[in-house]
């Protein structure tokens, strides 16, 4: 073998593949985000440092350190190849400045406090939905499931067509407004610190309930629909109508053909979703005020704090390519059809 | 005798337009969902109509009732002339809800009409260009639409409108969704057209020296209209949802009463600990009403047009 079959097979390495993909994501966007406010022919940071400088108050202090780090940061002077190959350095370290409304608290540090709060409750969120989702989804669309299922899940599959945020906006005002069975805001109760205690659990619980909720019901359809989609498009095929002439009995038809063979492309749905479910549960954040990464991006976005909102969309397409990339990559052991080797 | 075969031929496979209604009516009948899809937007245009006709929709301008007035709440600021009230109230800042409502509707789907409509084309035009010419063209394509699917449309459409901020218009608003908008279509279509490729009249028409311009959109595309059809109400409904998600997060037209902006409104006012449902539940339920009326067409469209999906609804 010499080193150039070696070079070529890593190429056509499935895993190499799906890595170069990854890359290619986070430089696309990286340069988008780079390069949208240059076009835009607008400076939001500059704009932002001036107009705290005329307002002076407690922004005064850090003002000139900002703009000595700002212009040094964009050395503005310099051609635009250089401060694109500044940006991207940056970029790699995961550097990402100081935020203009905090100073001199850094992005990440702003991040970091509000990334738990959002993985938690949306990990949670996905989990439930996917699994009830497509339990429902493979029950829809098996035609010996009785019919009165049908009635009772339909509702919920128009849910699908809408925003979270909305649903949102209806349950606060139900049950916590109204019914006051659940608090109206915030990720735990306010005169509380966060610690590691049973009573402070079940307050972070209890105050998730109803944002879980909204997720939980709106996505629930997205797994339903594809799910019975699948399992509707499996029902005429051979390896079906075969283990039906067999004789087995419904009940390992439905798992172990049915549900088996259409589950499958619900898990790269999974890593097409993550970002929907993600852009989703900005704004439930934001009606809950719930502590997490989209009541920051929108309190970055009022405070027009563009080093926040820059630093953490980066991050979160990151976040979203490497999900994609590890359910990319584990596809081929729940699906031996697809092989590793090939590309894709 | 040769041009009685064409005639024939011609009438087999050309419906007359009254036929094809025909047809579309007894296929609502045995797809409800299409139907119900339809009668939910057309009562939201048939409100916007009447309101238009009978209502004072000028009052969707901040300050034109007093503040914070509940349905028939007589309002203070004009004694006399408004004892009444306004039928739905007035919000936080003396908009009638009701005029914001008639002038909202059309705004917010006119976004959604110009993204989607600027979406579809050039994802449309990509799809066929990529499914055609196959090759390093299609890989570029398809490598850079995988991409945009990975990265939530969302995310580059805040950059983007951070970075304009000086008050979009609704016009403004719905170009800049349409940045996003090509993605899914491009996408989709390419796998029709992959599979359509394939088919023996396309071959046939290859054969007999047909320029590929010609096949693509003499050939394929009248074949791949009705699918291309229900990607584009699909595609307004997502346009619909990314605007309102921008809007409401506070990066929207500033002083046009859209739907997604009333929410925002509602965000930033606190509308609900005050439980003014007048100013929350009226956008809410209209934004159901559009997702959902949108979604069923959509679904309706695609068993209309993809006949293998109509085994079951």
């Amino acid at each position: 073998m010499t080193f150039r079959d070696i070079l070529a097979s890593i190429y056509t390495n499935y895993v190499f593949r799906r890595f170069l993909f990854f890359l290619l994501i986070i430089w696309i966007a990286s340069t988008a985000i780079f390069l949208i406010p240059r076009l835009s022919g607008q400076d939001p940071v500059k704009e932002k440092l001036l107009l705290e400088a005329q307002r002076g108050g407690h922004m005064q202090a850090g003002l000139e350190e900002m703009a000595a780090e700002y212009s040094r940061k964009f050395g503005l002077d310099k051609p635009l190849i250089v401060q694109y190959g500044n940006y991207m350095a940056d970029l790699v370290r995961f550097d990402f400045g100081p935020s203009i409304a905090y100073f001199p608290k850094s992005v990440n540090s702003l991040i970091g406090d509000s990334v738990i709060w959002t993985f938690g409750l949306l990990a949670v969120c996905t989990f439930i939905a996917f699994f009830v989702g497509t339990i429902a989804g493979a029950l829809l669309g098996w035609p010996k499931s009785p019919n009165f299922l049908q009635y009772i899940f339909m509702p919920i599959l128009t849910l699908a067509a809408i925003p979270y945020y909305l649903l949102a906006l209806v349950l606060i005002y139900i049950f916590a407004f109204n019914l006051d069975w659940f608090p109206l805001f915030g990720g735990y109760a306010v005169a509380t610190l966060p610690e590691w205690s049973f009573r402070f659990t079940f307050d972070v619980i209890h105050h998730a309930i109803l944002p879980a909720s909204s997720i939980v019901l709106a996505s629930l359809g997205f797994w339903a629909l594809g799910m019975r989609g699948m399992m509707v498009t499996n029902q005429g095929e051979d390896f079906m109508i075969a283990a039906e002439a067999k004789g087995l009995r419904s009940i390992r038809l439905f798992f172990n053909y049915a549900v088996r063979n259409a589950v499958l492309p619900q898990t790269t749905a999974l890593a097409l979703s993550l970002g929907t479910v993600f852009t989703g549960s900005v704004l439930v954040e934001v009606i809950f005020r719930y502590p997490g990464l989209g009541n920051t991006l929108y309190q970055a976005i009022k405070l027009n704090d563009f080093f926040v909102i820059r630093g953490m969309i980066f991050i979160v397409i990151v976040t979203l390519g490497l999900a994609t990339f590890i359910i990319d990559v584990t596809y081929p052991l729940l699906d031996p059809r697809v092989s590793y080797k090939k590309g894709s | 005798m040769a041009t009685a075969t064409t005639k024939v031929t011609k009438d087999l496979t050309k419906k007359s337009f009254k036929r094809r209604l025909e047809d579309f009516a007894r296929y609502i009948r045995r797809n409800p969902s299409l139907g119900v899809g339809i009668a939910l937007l057309a009562s939201l245009l048939l409100f916007v109509v009447i309101g238009y006709a009978t209502y004072e929709v000028e009052r969707f301008r901040p300050l034109s009732g007093g503040p914070d007035l509940a349905p028939f709440e007589s309002d203070p600021y004009n004694p006399g002339t408004r004892d009444g009230g306004y039928i739905l109230g007035t919000d936080r800042q003396g908009r009638d809800v009701m005029s914001v409502m008639i002038a909202g509707i059309p705004l917010t789907l006119q976004i959604g009409l110009i993204a989607g409509l600027i979406g579809i084309s050039v994802g449309t035009v990509l799809a066929f260009i990529a499914a055609y010419y196959g090759g390093w063209v299609d890989q570029v394509i398809s490598t850079i639409v995988d991409v945009g699917l990975t990265i939530p449309g969302i995310l580059i459409l805040i950059v983007i409108a951070v970075n304009i901020q000086s008050g979009l218009s609704v016009q403004q608003m719905g170009l800049a969704v349409s940045a996003v908008a090509w993605v899914w279509p491009a996408r989709t279509i390419r796998a029709q057209v992959l599979v359509m490729r394939e088919q023996l009249y396309v071959e046939i028409a290859r054969l007999s020296g047909t320029s590929g311009f010609s096949i693509m959109f003499k050939e394929m595309l009248p074949n791949l209209a009705p699918y291309i059809g229900a990607s584009l109400v699909g595609s307004v409904a997502s346009a619909i949802l990314a605007s309102v998600g921008l809007e409401a997060l506070g990066l929207g037209p500033f002083d046009s009463p859209t739907l997604g902006m009333t929410i925002y409104w509602n965000i930033q006012f606190s509308s609900i600990l005050h439980g003014m449902w007048w100013w929350f539940g009226p956008p809410i339920l209209v934004l159901a009403m559009i997702f959902v009326g949108l979604f069923l067409i959509t679904a309706g469209l695609d068993e209309w047009s993809n006949p293998r999906l109509r085994k079951r609804v």
